[in-house]
């Protein structure tokens, strides 16, 4: 064989789930539908616990293991169903308007991607861990989770590109440097649950004001 | 002696295609239905349809050139040719080497443009509509299943479809990411290729839908046998395809009899399997608009070049 490098079993598994989590990015960037972005975000997270999980038991840092069952009840179980009966009391089962049709974004992503993973090679030549080369793809998740922010005009999905950027972001400190310390990681799970919350409750608000969830409502805001 | 042995074994081979071909899309034709909760057609319905057609008188457009009559025969030669180059039972076989990956997709290229040809040529409605689809399609689909055949080469650094195979095949316990995103896209180009459902509805007569049936409405007798029996060969070409480049076990690289019955036996195990999942598929999805198809394409398209990428950042030694 004279591409691949004789990587370890464990390794390329972490590779393939890397993998799966772009192609994740990519269709929740494709998607129309709200609770097929949901479900999405979801399988994101699973694919999250699973690669943080074997990352834990293939370098034997435990605490890892805790970062891991964080992303299971977090971003598995909880959050998702925040958003779906989020979604459920806001009645907002329409489809999602983009603000550059869907091919478009896709090849946008493409060349973000590009980007992404030639910014990363540098980078990730420095770092020592065995998923080094997974940094370009957590580059790319984040990019592409910014450029679903940005092509999304609904409150509902720009809050769901901002989770699944926080989701890019903790897959490349895992692949950069076995994760961050224990405090950080908590804050940030905490703040994101915090932070959804409190979008739940400024989606009720914009609702209110504007009978519509289209935060580009917002623009119009002037005090008279 | 050992080129006649070789020969008489590519043979086999194209008997092979030929007469698991029908079966094929017999098998998918019956998997619908079960799923559809109809009672299924017998397998051999096929097989019989073949026969009754080739019985049957041709008629011909008063208008219809020598192109006409001559398309069936192309796109059949087309399809049995592509039916044999594809690695099946074996990758030591003489024709393997004949052409590549490339030049495959070649092959399938001169047959949509003879079928699309052919479909203007009468000059009805029906017929030009079609063909423009076909070749909105196919000029999307080609692409794609290029790069699908490129992510491969990458990794065999070889764009024969046997070395590809014969490497792909030697290193089980590889796992490749990006095979995973060129097996997404091949499926879907393979759908569109095979005028199968998201794109195409093969039991269709709706004129505002249909793409191939579209094309071969003017054709009858033997010559509509030839070009039902080359798209037959054509999902078991594409099928093979699949099998050969994403699941490559149990293809042997010697030409002995007993390697080549079991490959012959494992071949038939994962074609039923591969047709099984085509229905199940099909049958739950809907189709596409025929403005969809370019999207469903250009995801398949951006899956398989994404494939290329992912090969490059994660399966290149540094």
């Amino acid at each position: 064989m004279s591409g691949y490098p004789a990587l370890p079993v464990y390794a390329q598994t972490i590779n393939l789930l890397a993998a799966i989590l772009l192609l994740l990015s990519f269709a929740m960037l494709g998607q129309r539908r709200i609770i097929s972005l949901i479900n999405l975000f979801m399988a994101q997270g699973a694919v999250l616990f699973a690669s943080t999980a074997l990352v834990a038991a293939a370098t034997n840092q435990h605490h890892l293991y805790w970062s891991a069952l964080i992303t299971l009840v977090l971003k598995v179980f909880l959050l998702p169903w925040i958003l779906h009966r989020l979604i459920r009391r806001l009645n907002v089962k329409w489809d999602i308007e983009t603000l550059i049709n869907i091919p478009t974004t896709m090849m946008i992503g493409l060349m973000l991607v590009i980007f992404s993973f030639n910014l990363a090679l540098p980078i990730s030549a420095l770092a020592g861990t065995i998923l080094r080369s997974t940094l370009g793809i957590a580059m790319a998740v984040v990019m592409l989770s910014f450029l679903m922010m940005i092509t999304r005009s609904k409150a509902v999905p720009q809050v769901i590109g901002f989770l699944s950027m926080e989701n890019g972001l903790f897959f490349a400190a895992t692949s950069a440097t076995y994760g961050m310390p224990m405090v950080v990681e908590l804050g940030i799970a905490l703040d994101v649950l915090v932070g959804m919350v409190i979008l739940g409750v400024f989606f009720f608000q914009i609702r209110e004001q504007f009978d519509s969830l289209d935060i580009h409502h917002l623009e119009k805001l002037k005090e008279d | 002696m050992q080129f006649a042995s070789s020969l008489i074994l590519q043979f086999v081979e194209l008997v092979t295609a030929l007469l698991l071909a029908p079966l094929l899309t017999g098998w998918i034709n019956q998997c619908r239905a079960w799923l559809a909760n109809r009672s299924a057609p017998p397998l051999t319905l096929f097989y019989r349809q073949l026969a009754k057609l080739f019985e049957k008188e041709v008629v011909l457009a008063a208008n219809a050139s020598s192109l006409f009559r001559a398309a069936p025969y192309i796109i059949f030669a087309c399809m049995a040719l592509t039916a044999t180059i594809v690695p099946t039972l074996s990758t030591a076989l003489p024709l393997g080497p004949a052409a590549d990956a490339i030049a495959l997709v070649g092959i399938f290229a001169l047959a949509r443009v003879f079928i699309a040809l052919a479909a203007m040529d009468v000059g009805t409605a029906f017929g030009s509509l079609g063909a423009r689809r076909e070749m909105l399609v196919g000029f999307l689909a080609e692409p794609a299943l290029l790069m699908v055949f490129f992510t491969a080469s990458l990794i065999s650094r070889s764009t024969s479809l046997s070395t590809i195979v014969a490497t792909l095949g030697r290193s089980e316990l590889t796992i490749y990411p990006s095979l995973a995103f060129a097996g997404v896209a091949f499926t879907m180009v393979a759908l569109a290729e095979n005028a199968r459902i998201p794109v195409d509805n093969p039991t269709t007569h709706l004129e505002l839908t249909m793409i191939h049936e579209a094309m071969i409405l003017e054709y009858s007798g033997r010559h509509l046998a030839l070009i039902e029996w080359a798209a037959a060969l054509k999902l078991y070409a594409y099928s093979c395809l699949g099998l050969a480049l994403f699941f490559p076990w149990g293809i042997p690289q010697d030409t002995a009899p007993t390697s080549l019955g079991l490959a012959a036996l494992s071949l038939i195990f994962k074609l039923a399997i591969g047709g099984l999942l085509t229905a199940l598929i099909e049958t739950l999805s809907a189709k596409l608009r025929i403005f969809r198809a370019p999207e469903f394409l250009g995801t398949a398209f951006m899956l398989a070049v994404l494939a290329m990428l992912v090969h490059l950042l994660l399966e290149t030694a540094k």
